[in-house]
């Protein structure tokens, strides 16, 4: 068993004196990590002097930002830890956007940065940057290790901060001297933090008040947020919502939560979601939010969200509750006990066939008034593009997405049965996410299609990228909805600033085929529709990294659209 | 309304910025600020009062609760508090108004600290109420300058013998 030769390993390494940089890297091998994304520097050279050796997988990208963002796909797709390793100076303030990303998204990452030696911190000294400070809004924590003895805990606490809880990522500098010092490494059997105890077990009276609330409503409607994908919840929910035939709709972070094929899943809400699932949650009698936080783009003007509803609300995170949106019944914990605690306490209740029945039938009715539609026409869909993909797939791979209409266009139009299959960047929105995610969830899986559905905008944000995927040879497909356009803005534009299309063309591209040959990698173009399926075929029998471009239509919309400060249920349709 | 509210924090590097940064990135207002260690060197305890209603008092508890170093949150409105600061206030003096000065900070029985010809420097130490009513009767014979402390508060204990 490779854990327990690895253990043996572990036993004669403990009492050993070593330098910093390989107190380090035992650290990530006790806390069995398996591969890091980097890029090297001036600061961290003694920590890849050991790596040179060592047993564990680097993966060395072309941007600091990239790093993070792998790290993230990585974490995303397996649900580990995902780790990256950067420089001092502009290597640490080029990953703050990635960390930024996962901070909104609540995504397990540790971020280590190197710094210029203690003795020259706070003198502008060469790449120097106070990523600490720089970082506070954004971390879940971050830590500043100044002594060589230090850093074994410290990583141990990082991981176990980042992993825990509502995860997040945790950024730790070390500097170049401390990593350079000598001492015995010892890594610590257990953690004591008296300052930081999540709540897992949810309160057993609010349970049982919530499954009255449950079994007396006439409306219900579940929100399956990105909580229940963290909290590995896709079964416990299924099995929850199947028992009480409670319809269930999906935030952009719950996609994949509860399979979109299954007859009471209503679709995506929200800014972009269906005519049903703002309808149902609009008329609802009784709301139970899971693993949601309520944000913005999902619930629209919250003065107008769910009027007549009692809501109840599960989540690990208690800043999340009745922070927008007053909630009834609140429930603290992990969504996965919670759920299971409910099951329990209802698994003697017979619930009769045919519940909600009517209620079942007024969202048919409402799926009858409007479903996700486009015309098809001479020149490529963009929808069309994304059906295709499920269907040449079956579904069957890792979708990464970038930011704005190829995103939204995704989550409307590829069906997500499964969790962790839907890699995007919700909470911050940033365009250039994709494509490294990908690469850390095609890392993480080396046999799975991983896709990254892209804009013409988006995809040049970390193009560079590139070079890592054929470096490694990895089999990553790039689709890119090529409008010439920033989409979304462009839509927004055209919408609601009188068609003042500002700045939101792209006059000069790149020959996207072209560049994927630049790289080392495999281009193809569709231009008309008849040539879309042979171009995705074509790809997907590839085993190299591969760009396709497809010429879209360039003013298609995202529809429906809810206008900003409007209530969901009043949407553009057409 | 104004809550003061009571923090126990790991001594860690950092944490006041921590704190300070929670507040300034949300939009919670700061009227005050103190810090200082307790009897155990590990642990720091920091009084701040804050403003608002209800809900964002619940988010600041929730928020700082959240933050990791953060070991205790105590909202004191919600208990019966003593509450002390100290404030430094420099007045005008001049013949006519001496004596007026002298007579409010006797009945607030503060101290003269700094005497020159033309200003006194008053120290006084009391609630909130307090220090805010000995201002407001200084302001019409003219202050110079003031230097304010933090707030300092405790809970009270509760006064029934236990059975």
């Amino acid at each position: 068993m490779p854990e327990q030769a690895g253990y043996k390993v572990h036993r004669q390494v403990t009492g050993v004196k070593m330098k910093g940089a390989q107190i380090f890297l035992e650290s990530l091998i006790r806390e069995q990590v398996k591969v890091i994304f980097g890029y090297p520097g001036g600061s961290v050279l003694d920590v890849y002097n050991s790596l040179y050796d060592a047993k564990l997988q680097h993966i060395l990208v072309r941007h600091e930002q990239a790093a993070v963002h792998a790290a993230d796909g990585y974490a995303r797709a397996t649900g580990d830890v995902g780790v990256c390793l950067v420089t001092s100076g502009p290597g640490a303030t080029n990953t703050v956007t990635g960390i930024a990303t996962a901070y909104m998204d609540s995504i397990p990452i540790v971020i280590f940065s190197g710094q210029v030696p203690t003795m020259l911190i706070g003198n502008d000294a060469f790449q120097e940057a106070d990523i600490v400070g720089i970082t506070r809004p954004c971390t879940k924590h971050n830590y500043l290790v100044r002594d060589v003895k230090e850093i074994a805990a410290t990583v141990k606490e990082a991981f176990y901060i980042a992993r825990s809880g509502r995860p997040g990522p945790v950024l730790v500098d070390l500097p170049k001297d401390v990593l350079r010092e000598s001492a015995v490494f010892h890594y610590p059997e257990q953690l004591n933090m008296r300052s930081y105890r999540p709540t897992y077990k949810g309160n057993k009276r609010q349970i049982g008040r919530a499954m009255e609330e449950i079994a007396e409503a006439k409306k219900p409607v579940i929100i399956a947020g990105g909580g229940v994908i963290l909290s590995n919840a896709a079964k416990e929910l299924a099995t929850f919502a199947r028992k009480f035939s409670i319809p269930v709709t999906a935030t952009l972070m719950g996609l994949g939560g509860f399979p979109a094929t299954d007859p009471l899943s209503l679709g995506m809400l929200g800014m972009h979601g269906t005519y049903c699932a703002n309808m149902a949650v609009t008329n609802c009698d009784l709301l139970i939010a899971i693993g949601s936080r309520f944000d913005d783009r999902a619930t629209g003007d919250v003065n107008r969200f769910a009027p007549s509803a009692k809501i109840i609300h599960l989540d690990i995170d208690p800043t999340s509750i009745s922070k927008n949106i007053k909630v009834d019944i609140p429930i603290v914990g992990d969504v996965k006990e919670i759920l299971k605690d409910s099951l329990a306490i209802a698994s003697e209740q017979k619930v009769s066939k045919g519940l909600h029945a009517e209620w079942l039938k007024e969202i048919e009715g409402w799926k009858k008034i409007h479903t996700l539609n486009y015309k098809q026409t001479e020149t490529i869909k963009p929808q069309y593009v994304i059906e295709k993909l499920h269907e040449l797939t079956k579904g069957d791979c890792i979708i990464a997405t970038e930011v704005g209409q190829n995103q939204m266009w995704t989550a409307q139009f590829f069906a997500f049965d499964k969790p962790r299959t839907l890699l995007t960047s919700g909470g911050l929105g940033t365009m250039g996410y994709g494509f490294p995610a990908a690469i850390g969830a095609q890392v993480a899986f080396p046999d799975k299609t991983v896709i990254d559905i892209a804009g013409d905008g988006s995809i040049q944000m970390n193009i560079q990228e590139l070079a890592t995927a054929v470096q490694y040879q990895l089999p990553v497909k790039i689709a890119i909805l090529n409008n010439h356009s920033l989409g979304m803005v462009r839509q927004w534009q055209e919408l609601f600033y009188q068609k003042r299309y500002s700045h939101s063309t792209f006059a000069a591209h790149p020959d996207f085929v072209k560049l994927a040959e630049a790289y080392g990698a495999v281009g193809l173009r569709a231009t008309k529709p008849d040539e879309v399926v042979a171009v995705i075929k074509n790809a997907l029998a590839t085993p190299r990294t591969v760009i396709m471009e497809f010429v879209v239509e360039s003013e298609e919309g995202v529809y429906p659209i809810v206008p900003a400060g409007a209530p969901i249920n009043e949407m553009i349709l057409v | 309304m104004r809550h003061t509210i009571s923090v126990l924090v790991d001594n860690k590097p950092g944490v006041l910025a921590r704190v300070a940064g929670l507040f300034s990135g949300r939009g919670f207002n700061i009227e005050c600020l103190s810090v200082n260690e307790t009897l155990d060197p590990t642990m720091s305890q920091m009084t701040l009062v804050t403003r608002g209603d209800e809900q964002l008092i619940e988010q600041i508890m929730k928020q700082l609760n959240k933050l990791i170093d953060i070991v205790k949150v105590i909202d004191l409105e919600t208990s019966d508090y003593v509450g002390r600061e100290m404030a430094l206030i420099k007045v005008n003096v001049d013949e006519a108004r001496r004596s007026e000065v002298l007579s409010i900070a006797d009945i607030f029985r503060g101290k003269v600290v700094d005497i020159s010809p033309h200003y006194y420097t008053i120290e006084v130490t009391g609630d909130e109420d307090k220090i805010r009513a000995i201002i407001e009767l200084f302001k019409p014979l003219g202050i110079k300058e003031i230097a304010r402390t933090g707030k300092a508060a405790l809970q009270r204990e509760s006064k029934e013998r236990k059975a």
